[in-house]
């Protein structure tokens, strides 16, 4: 771990300047606040990030309760679940649990990072390194974040949303309005196409065509559903008429705004606020570790670079240090504190790793990155931050050093055996299939279960067929059936769902729930 | 790159998530209530007005998403490997699951996770502990019926008394009279004076016939009629004068006085009284959300009555036999000496373990139906026996027919009983 805080080399590698430090004390003002962002930005503009503008917020411990448990969104509709996180989060902070509050900055622009009062100065300073810096500029940079999110537009969407809910329940109800979100909640995670660039959001564009929507749409299942009930003499399904939809659907959100019979306008509005805010979220949800990583790697960077210009006192260092070394320890998997691998630590390590193979390349980095062992460092992570997501990010920079100095290795689990088996470890036979091991689930199809609209019954019963396509035979989980009541409130009719293993149905779900007498 | 703002949100509301607790709290609303009435059972009755520590088991309050379920082939890459090179296997521990799946939820603090444990505070805690409960008989004393007024200030009137004459607002008027019927008179006045002094500083014309004298004779007639004019404008005038005006306003009863009735004969044993006690508790805090003042007279007896204070209501023992109408005797006397049924709501609980000599119990009924029931609103009786009845709840239950709305009685045999029979007692009736 020790490697994690060793000093970097200052970009030109000058000789450090006699400073005078910018304070001494551990109070902060706001006076100091602002002087330490000026020479952040200053250090920031010299290895070249491109952020947004900034918006820096100090809040109060209770303040930042409430900006956790709305999940992020400085503006956020009412919702039951986001009560539930704050009784959470709220036990978690008074029982002294609650992680550093530089998780909270929002993807907008300008880029709002919220800082909490009771940190001390070297505190704040590293949170707008990472948060205004770092984040930042992973949000104007990153591809998923410039295909998917307007950063610009979010805060107005936000309120647009916020406002269309609180108007629904004032017209419809309270419980109305809270089932129907409840339901989107449920299907939260299949509201996104994965592969079609979808338009960026837009509060103005929403309300404006909202009204439009509203016609069209009605006008446009009417006609869907008035096509169909006439029932042919030959319903054989082999000679049946293709399914509808013709291929699998993956955003299961949108085939339900898009078709459910019986949603009524509101309701397919809800739908899709919930949608659009799943596609906020999409980018994020890939990112984790570049993300972290990227802004741990500049604040390490940002601030060491501020004590060479002398800008910062040794006691500053050593309290930053001790944050920081905090955030990216890796507990080993039999520590009790172990939970998995840690998205800070992982990012972390890969980004300084470029760095040194850029600059202090081995015979073993030109051979594994031939491409970049010996090449610029910030433009090659640059280049990284820009170009890639967790997972293919992981497959093309994981090092083997990162991977011996985490001792990784991959652990087979099979449910037809009687033991684990080791698969690969941080050695030379096992770094390649490590890599590709710890990358896979970071690829959100495989993480969550991939299950896709399959068919919809529009001659009959209307009902919904959901086809669950396994992978290595992972079944579902034990929740299935309840979010299935959830897609089937929205649906309106039966609710099918079907794992398919090789052209076999390996598991069947039903809403309503298919009682024996009929099988 | 732009500035940077930096902003002071710490002012700013800090309830942003109240709307969102208030929601959760809406939904579960019966998993906490149900553990607030656990709670006030088991609670001593010092501490009932805290707030509460409420669990959920967790399944209920989840949000359900697709996820895998146990089971199939995986693999899962970790940190911290120590001796182990490739092809190794390791045992699985007998009963399956174990450190493999690296996906399960652990709570960090090893506290399970299959409760969702969070405060309630006290307000929402009496909140629940009181919901669907409703005030017998508060009807009775709304607006319309209350005997008591009080005198408020509404505006100004220009008929009244000289005591009540306000003498700012009266000026202010005539000050403004004065303005409007002088104003374009002095104006004028100050016209004509211009052309005068105009006219007097011109050389006079020689020939009589193109003589200023006339004009300027015209000119100060004109003047002095109008002067004379404002004059005659009053410094104040009756009309000018305003008065204060006050208005009766019926006066709601905000203030309640309980009766605490309590045998404390030697059949009533510590136990006994602690359920009493429990009740009268629930008595109180129940009265305390709805009436601003709320006096409590403790009045406890065996073959004769004793106002006393809590203390001495509560815990110093007494022997003998009982007379339950020593008791509701001195309540009497007590309302008419200090609350006036006009001003104050008055409730009484009786409890008692259902001992009485045989011959007073009809008067008790007696005392009651005539001089107590149509002062009270709610008067509840609760016989703390797991035995028979005897002599005075059959006697009561005569008066429970012939006073539906003013009262009530209720067995309990344990405490357990007291919440659901308070509950039961105090019920909201559908109007």
């Amino acid at each position: 771990m020790s490697s994690l805080i060793d000093r970097p080399n200052a970009p030109e590698s000058e000789q450090p300047k006699a400073g005078t430090p910018i304070s001494t004390g551990s109070e902060w003002t706001f006076e100091l606040i602002q002087k330490y962002d000026e020479e952040i930005a200053k250090c920031a503009a010299e290895f070249g990030l491109d952020t947004y503008p900034n918006q820096v917020e100090v809040i109060t411990a209770e303040q930042m309760m409430d900006a956790y448990s709305s999940v992020g969104m400085p503006v956020g509709y009412h919702h039951w679940s986001f009560g539930k996180q704050f009784l959470q989060t709220s036990k978690g902070y008074q029982r002294g649990q609650m992680g550093l509050a530089y998780e909270i900055v929002i993807n907008s622009n300008p880029c709002i990072a919220y800082l909490m009062e009771e940190n001390t100065l070297p505190m704040q300073a590293l949170v707008i390194a990472h948060a205004s810096y770092g984040h930042n500029s992973f949000f104007k940079g990153n591809y998923l974040f410039r295909t998917w999110t307007d950063a610009s537009a979010i805060i107005d969407y936000l309120v647009f949303a916020r406002n269309y809910v609180a108007e629904c329940e004032e017209r419809h109800g309270v419980d109305a309005v809270e089932e129907i979100l409840d339901s989107c909640h449920a299907l939260m995670n299949y509201g996104v196409d994965r592969y079609k660039r979808p338009a960026p959001i837009s509060a103005a564009e929403e309300a404006l065509r909202q009204k439009e929507r509203e016609e069209y749409q009605q006008r446009r299942i009417n006609d869907l559903w008035r096509t169909i009930p006439k029932l042919e003499e030959d319903d054989d399904p082999v000679k049946r008429k293709p399914r509808y939809p013709e291929e699998p659907q993956e955003n299961l959100l949108y085939f339900i705004e898009k078709n459910a019979p019986l949603l009524e306008t509101w309701q397919r509005e809800l739908v899709r606020i919930v949608r659009k805010l799943a596609q906020y979220f999409y980018p994020q949800r890939q990112t984790q570790v570049m993300n972290e990583g990227w802004a741990t790697f500049w604040h390490y960077t940002l601030l060491h670079r501020m004590y060479e210009k002398g800008l910062v006192t040794d006691g500053f260092m050593l309290e930053f240090l001790q944050s920081h070394t905090a955030v990216v320890y890796q507990p080993p998997f039999n520590s009790p504190w172990y939970s998995g691998i840690n998205p800070y630590t992982l990012g972390f390590s890969i980004f300084t790793d470029l760095r040194r193979i850029c600059e202090n390349p081995t015979a073993e980095d030109r051979e594994w990155f031939p491409d970049i062992a010996g090449k610029d460092w910030l433009e090659t992570v640059h280049f990284a931050m820009r170009n890639f997501k967790d997972e293919s990010f992981i497959q093309q920079f994981l090092s083997p050093k990162v991977m011996r100095d985490l001792k990784l290795f991959a652990i087979e689990n099979d449910d037809q055996e009687d033991h684990y088996t080791v698969t690969a470890i941080h050695d030379d036979p096992g770094y390649r299939t490590l890599r590709e091991k710890l990358a896979r689930p970071y690829n959100l199809s495989y993480r969550e279960p991939n299950i896709q609209v399959w068919n919809v019954n529009v001659r009959g019963d209307r009902s919904l067929t959901l086809r669950h396509i396994p992978v290595d035979r992972v079944p579902l989980g034990k929740e299935t059936d309840e979010v299935l009541k959830h897609a089937h409130r929205l649906w309106g009719f039966d609710v099918h769902l079907e794992s398919v293993d090789e052209g076999k149905v390996v598991e069947e779900h039903h809403c309503p729930p298919r009682g024996a007498e009929e099988e | 790159m732009g500035m940077t703002h930096i902003v002071d949100r710490r002012l700013n509301g800090k309830n942003k998530s109240a709307v969102n607790r208030e929601r959760f709290l809406r939904r579960y609303r019966h998993h906490i209530k149900k553990a607030v009435s656990e709670a006030v059972q088991k609670r001593s009755i010092t501490d009932i007005e805290r707030g509460e520590k409420v669990s959920i088991p967790a399944r209920d309050i989840q949000e359900p998403i697709f996820h895998h379920g146990p089971g199939g082939r995986r693999e899962v890459v970790h940190p911290g490997n120590q001796e182990w090179v490739a092809g190794d296997t390791i045992p699985k521990p007998p009963g399956g699951g174990g450190k493999g799946q690296g996906q399960g939820q652990a709570s960090p603090d090893g506290e399970g996770m299959d409760e969702f444990a969070f405060q309630i505070t006290q307000e929402e805690f009496l909140e629940f502990l009181f919901d669907d409960l409703e005030l017998p008989n508060l009807a009775r004393k709304k607006l319309k019926d209350t005997e008591a007024f009080s005198y408020v200030r509404a505006g100004f009137t220009s008929q009244g008394v000289p005591a009540k004459l306000d003498v700012v607002r009266s000026l202010r008027g005539a000050h403004a009279r004065r303005l409007g019927l002088g104003g374009a008179r002095k104006k004028k006045i100050k016209d004509l004076e211009k052309q005068l002094e105009a006219l007097k500083g011109a050389p006079d014309d020689l020939d009589p016939a193109f003589s200023h004298e006339d004009q300027i004779k015209v000119l100060e007639e004109e003047i002095a009629r109008l002067k004379a004019n404002v004059k005659r404008i009053p410094f104040i005038d009756e009309i000018d004068l305003r008065y204060r005006q006050h208005q009766k306003q019926p006066k709601p009863a905000t203030s309640a006085v309980m009766f605490c009735l309590m045998d404390v004969s030697g059949s009533m044993t510590q136990m006994h009284k602690d359920i009493a006690k429990r009740f009268f508790i629930l008595l109180y805090l129940f009265l305390k959300k709805n009436y601003k003042k709320i006096d409590v007279v403790f009045i406890r007896h065996h073959t004769s009555a004793k106002e006393v204070d809590e203390e001495e209501f509560f815990y110093s023992r007494e022997t003998g036999g009982t007379i339950v109408s020593s008791a509701l005797k001195l309540m009497h006397r007590i309302i008419e000496a200090r609350y006036s049924p006009a001003e104050w709501n008055i409730y009484a609980a009786q409890a008692s373990d259902g001992d009485n000599w045989n011959d007073d119990s009809p008067v008790c009924s007696k005392l009651l139906a005539n001089s107590i029931l149509p002062l009270v609103q709610y008067y509840s009786y609760i016989e703390i026996t797991p035995q028979d009845h005897q002599m005075l709840w059959y006697e009561y239950e005569k008066i429970l027919e012939q006073f539906p709305q003013s009262f009530a009685m209720q067995q309990i045999a344990d405490p357990g009983d007291i919440y659901p029979v308070f509950r039961q007692l105090f019920e909201r009736k559908a109007a």
